[in-house]
């Protein structure tokens, strides 16, 4: 089954739905709809047999390919994917469906052409499994550019309020950022033997400061792209004018590059300046985990608020790559799993509950339960999940990152756990100032408030939360996957797990 | 101490244990599920699956007894394993596991049952019954896990339950900002117990009880100190303890049969549970055992001041649970074989205050939802059910001779008094002026209540007794009330003997027994006759102005004003702050630059109509830094 070119398959899926679907008449957006749900359901499909050929056991990059395109800079068509990517490229698959209907009726209102709106999002998802299926540098690279233009149009175009200024923000804060790496992409080749292959140039060794000057290119287009602290600003302003769908994607798969970058390219690429900067990263982290968790308790727009909590989130993930051991590592990347999950479940709902009312201020809700149960009692479900409850999957990946931060790191380990306090208290604000208390008589003469979800609604959010509970009690399927890869990456970093301090029952650290 | 603890794998009928968190889970899952669609039936079958649970239970119990060590485990499967960390969904059962189940399931039955009468006029019965199931299989979990993980997954459970329940009635503002108030202020708690695990695994590799206590002899006595202070801050939390205790009167906004289950009976005694089952770490340093007493002598002395000032009867119940909580504190505190008399006094309380809270429950029932105790009197004529088993409970709590908290509180009472030096007179007297308190503040309530001229609002016509459904449980706990503690204390402590450590032989209290215990009822007596005599009558239908020490404890001692004035309000401004220097200090100068750089302000939104042209001039600024990039790498500034 591994012979079957699946990475190369599975992006160009989706990029032929895109052109089949952007070719359909305007006049008939259903058929558009429901030729990309079902475009991205047989992605899908594709992905859960990419996944049971992949051996979890095997060798660190598995459905290798490699397809000759620019000689002269010896530059590939290299895909192939490890534990971390696997896990991404399921993310992208799974929540992609769920956003086309999610996102049914979201371009209706637009003077846009809906087809165009379907096909972009397929553009966006092969784009993203791009990105994360690259193995060579040069490849990452201009996916990681060209991911910007569907989103561009998609928050451009069908957005809400601001979106102009929001997409403008996005694209010229990710150019940067791709312009900081594309300098050190460039770098890289002429200091790393002239190839963009990514194997071999995490062979080759780099003075201390080439390799310190490298590493800080790709990491602030990262850092930018995760957004760490003090690049965020461009989050919550995109975030909160994306339509619902292209934002749940934007939080929970697109800023997931980011962090995927640094595991994939600053750690194992160089390592010598990876231990040097992380002190800095973990305490840009560490801020951010803090400061934007106080910040989502201040906000009054749902979801600019949604945006910060997922700064906050960035925040756990950054502390556990660069913790650098083994608990720390496979929560960082079972956390961008997880949250891709449950943040993606909060924007969508808070989107449904947005739509209904067609204001995403929070102070127009209020008493909203009593209205909408079903769709209060969800948006309280992803709240849980989002603080990373214990029996929901982020609570595993929150207690990961924790746990294998604490063993080298106390003081930091300590501090992000006051941001589970934090996060109680935004999730749990939230949740009262719209759906609890006294009834805000303005919901009552919105007829839509009175509807609570439809049935295309329960199918949105119950695959999601289903994955959520599931993962929140066996998370093992997945940690079996990327536990292998954050190990061969904690071995290209050259660190180790420590011993237990006083090791009267157990044996002596993992190999 | 020495000795190696192992726990049997479990066989037979005890293989199938995680039944008992397993029914009341699926149970929920249905009422949840179904919504309104399981109105019908919802009520009956979450009673069923708790009724299901003792039943089991009982059946497990007498099946523990056949066990060679009377501990067996079932791990059910990997929960995590990353690296060398391992975490099972495994399960415990042992004579300390088992007489909290008993409790759970045989109580929690009890006011299911009760509660079928009690919400009968309530539109989301269904609801009700889904989240008390809900918190069945998660307060079951708390006490079944065989590791640290699994306790937490079910501390957890319980507050999410308790959240749920105690903001049922959500459109109350009131009752939903109860209920956050007890999630964060649990948080609070639950960084710690967090941190106390991670403090397990950086040190002793793991984070199973065997492993825990196996290893703690080896450790520092400054890390068992922390590691034990941070688990008592996770117990203090959950029970309501100092400095964590202001949540748990405001939780009475939930319904009267979730104050009587989650917040006197059950989920407040899990700090109780923790510091107990942790009893190897706890030992092993006696700084921190002189904490967890200081904690409780503190807590039931607070407990005692505000229960005796407050007008609302559901708010007296729960500082007086605050304040037997405190006794059960003072006695894990104080180690050795007063383990086992926190957890027997636990068990006394557990049925002694569910009754009195049902109790409250029915006076409000027949009241019109009237919770202050001024606006009663004379009810023991026309709810003589209510008013026998109250005060069946009355009795109890108040240690009169014969009745559970005689035989409870007075051993926790004795023990403090067996410390060594001073401290002995300090924590002696403390329990023994609460003692006193406590028969006052709980008289002024009995007598308000039942005894004396009618005070009722006008709208009060014929307060009624309540249905059987409702009087049978409150008849049974009230039997409970009277005659458990007497029945358990010596069986129960000799039961739990492990996993509670064994009594290594008493030194003399410093006064002798009997001096203590007829101290101890001359306080009661003379806090009965005095608030007896001072209320009889009745009192002022207002509140009067009162001295310095009446207006603390009506405002709780001011712990709200503190955590107001400390946390709240800073905390608001600072928000407010940091949401303003966002959007105009960091984001402004990104906008600032990015403005300069396209040459004077308003650029940017220009650049917004013509995008293709800012897009044209990115890429000539990106070709600059790259050329600027390439000839850096060629002069070699780079390498």
């Amino acid at each position: 089954m591994q012979d079957f070119p699946y990475l190369t398959v599975l992006t160009g899926l989706p990029l032929l739905g895109a052109i089949v679907v952007w070719c359909l008449p305007k006049s008939r957006p259903e058929t558009a709809k429901i030729v990309a749900l079902a475009w991205s359901l047989l992605v899908f499909v594709l992905s859960v047999v990419m996944w049971i050929a992949f051996d979890a056991g095997g060798d660190r990059f598995q459905l290798r390919e490699s397809y000759q395109w620019i000689p002269t800079w010896d530059a590939r068509f290299t895909f192939a994917a490890d534990g971390i990517a696997l896990v991404m490229l399921l993310l992208v698959t799974v929540l992609v469906p769920i956003v086309i209907v999610a996102s049914w009726h979201d371009a209706d209102k637009s003077r846009r052409s809906i087809p165009t709106y379907f096909a972009l999002l397929l553009v966006l998802e092969c784009t993203m499994i791009g990105v994360f299926a690259a193995a060579d540098v040069f490849l990452f690279y201009v996916f990681f550019e060209v991911m910007l233009v569907p989103m561009y149009f998609l928050i451009g175009s069908f957005g809400g309020h601001q979106r102009q200024y929001a997409a403008v923000k996005f694209f010229l804060y990710s150019l940067v950022g791709g312009l900081f790496m594309l300098a050190a992409v460039i770098g890289l080749w002429v200091v790393g033997g002239h190839t963009f292959d990514w194997q071999a140039l995490t062979s080759s060794e780099f003075a201390t400061n080439t390799g310190r000057w490298l590493f800080l290119g790709f990491f602030i287009a990262f850092a930018i792209k995760a957004p760490f602290f003090p690049f965020h600003t461009w989050l919550p302003d995109a975030g909160g004018a994306a339509p619902a769908g292209a934002a749940a994607l934007l939080v929970g798969v697109l800023d997931k590059v980011g962090t995927f970058g640094i595991l994939r390219y600053c750690l194992p690429l160089f390592p010598e300046a990876s231990r040097w900067f992380a002190p800095w990263a973990i305490a840009l982290a560490l801020i951010g985990i803090i400061y934007a968790a106080l910040l989502a308790i201040g906000q009054n727009d749902l979801k600019r608020l949604v945006s910060y909590t997922s700064i906050a989130h960035f925040g756990f993930i950054g502390v556990g790559i660069f913790a650098f051991t083994t608990q720390a590592g496979t929560g960082a990347v079972l956390y961008m799993l997880n949250h891709g999950l449950a943040t993606g479940l909060l924007f969508l709902v808070v989107g449904m509950l947005v739509a209904r009312r067609d204001s995403a201020n929070i102070r127009d809700f209020g008493g909203a339960g009593k209205l909408v149960p079903v769709l209060a009692g969800v948006l309280f479900f992803a709240g849980l999940a989002s603080l990373a409850l214990p029996g929901t999957a982020p609570f595993v990946s929150e207690f990961l990152v924790l746990v294998g931060t604490f063993t080298v790191n106390k003081p930091v380990a300590v501090i992000a756990t006051v941001g589970i306090i934090l996060a109680a208290a935004y999730v749990l604000w939230m949740v009262q100032r719209t759906t609890q208390g006294n009834l805000n008589p303005a919901l009552l003469e919105e007829p839509r408030m009175r509807r609570d979800l439809s049935v295309r609604e329960k199918v949105v959010v119950a695959p999601l939360i289903l994955l959520i509970l599931f993962l929140g009690f066996y998370p093992k399927p997945v940690t079996d996957v990327i536990n292998p890869a954050v190990q061969a990456t904690m071995q290209d970093v050259g660190k180790s797990d420590p011993a237990p301090i006083s090791g009267t029952t157990t044996e002596a650290a993992v190999k | 101490m020495e000795q190696t603890i192992e726990y049997a794998h479990a066989t037979g009928v005890l293989g199938s244990v995680w039944l008992l968190i397993a029914i009341p889970l699926v149970s929920s899952a249905v009422i949840l599920l179904l919504g309104r669609r399981s109105a019908k039936f919802a009520h009956w079958l979450g009673t069923a699956a708790i009724g299901a649970g003792f039943v089991l239970t009982l059946i497990y119990f007498f099946s523990l007894r056949d066990q060679p060590n009377r501990a067996v485990e079932r791990n059910l499967w990997e929960f995590i394993s990353v690296g060398n960390l391992k975490v099972d969904i495994g399960l415990l059962f042992d004579p300390l596991s088992a007489v909290f189940c008993l409790l759970i399931t045989g109580v929690g039955f009890l006011i299911h049952l009760y509660a079928v009468g009690y919400m009968a006029h309530d539109e989301r019965r269904h609801t009700f019954f889904g989240y008390f199931n809900l918190f069945a299989a998660a307060m079951l979990l708390l006490v079944l896990g065989n590791n640290y993980v699994m306790l937490y997954l079910g501390w957890e459970g319980v507050g999410l339950a308790s959240y749920l329940l105690i903001s049922f009635w959500y459109t109350r503002p009131s009752a939903a900002t109860a209920g956050k108030k007890a999630f964060l202020m649990n948080r609070v708690g639950d960084a710690g117990l967090v941190i106390a695990i991670f403090t397990m695994f950086a040190y002793l590799g793991s984070t199973n009880y065997a492993d825990v206590f196996n290893g703690v002899g080896g450790l520092s006595s400054t890390v068992v100190l922390l590691m034990g202070l941070l688990l008592l801050l996770g117990a203090t939390g959950k029970s309501g303890q100092f400095p964590l205790q202001a949540w748990l009167p405001d939780a009475m906004e939930g319904p009267t049969p979730v104050s009587a289950l989650i917040h006197a009976a059950t989920m407040v005694t899990a700090g109780v549970y923790l510091i107990a089952r942790s009893n190897a770490i706890f030992s092993a340093n006696e700084v921190l055992q002189t904490v967890v007493v200081s904690v409780g002598a503190l807590t039931l002395l607070i407990g005692c001041i505000i229960g005796a000032a407050k007008d609302d009867i559901k708010r007296v119940l729960a500082w007086s649970t605050v304040s037997q909580i405190g006794y059960m504190f003072l006695g894990v505190g104080l180690g050795g074989g007063a383990y086992a008399l926190a957890i027997i006094h636990l068990l006394a309380h557990g049925f002694f205050k569910a009754n009195m809270f049902l109790g409250a429950g029915s006076v409000m029932h027949g009241m019109k939802d009237q919770v202050d105790i001024r606006r009663f009197g004379g009810l023991w004529k026309l709810m003589p059910w209510t008013f026998g088993t109250f005060t069946a409970g009355w009795l109890a709590i108040v240690g009169f001779p014969g009745f559970s908290g005689f035989f409870t509180k007075e051993p926790i009472i004795v023990a403090a008094f067996e410390r060594e030096g001073w401290t002995a007179w300090l924590y002696g007297w403390a329990a023994l002026l609460g003692a006193g308190l406590t028969a006052f503040y709980m008289t002024r309530l009995w007598v308000l209540t039942f005894l004396g001229p009618k005070r009722w609002t006008e709208d009060i016509e014929h307060p009624h007794e309540s249905p059987p459904i409702m009087v049978g449980p409150l008849v049974l706990l009230a039997i409970g009330s009277a005659i458990a503690g007497g029945l358990m204390a010596s069986p129960v402590a000799k039961w739990l003997e492990p996993p509670l450590p064994h009594e290594a032989g008493h030194p003399e209290p410093v006064m002798s027994h009997g001096v203590i215990t007829t101290l101890s009822l001359v306080l009661t007596f003379a806090g009965i006759g005095l608030a007896y005599l001072l209320f009889r009558r009745g009192t002022a239908l207002v509140e009067q102005p009162a001295g310095v020490v009446v207006t603390a404890a009506r405002r709780n001692l001011y712990a709200d004003a503190f955590n107001e004035i400390v946390f709240e309000k800073p905390g608001i401004f600072l928000t407010r702050a940091l949401v303003f220097l966002d959007n105009r200090g960091i984001d402004g100068a990104v906008n600032g630059l990015a403005a300069a750089v396209g040459g004077g302000s308003g650029r940017l939104r220009r650049l917004q109509t013509g995008f293709v042209r800012s897009y044209a001039m990115s890429m000539m600024a990106g070709a600059l830094v790259v050329v600027a990039a390439f000839v850096a790498v060629q002069m070699g500034w780079l390498s």
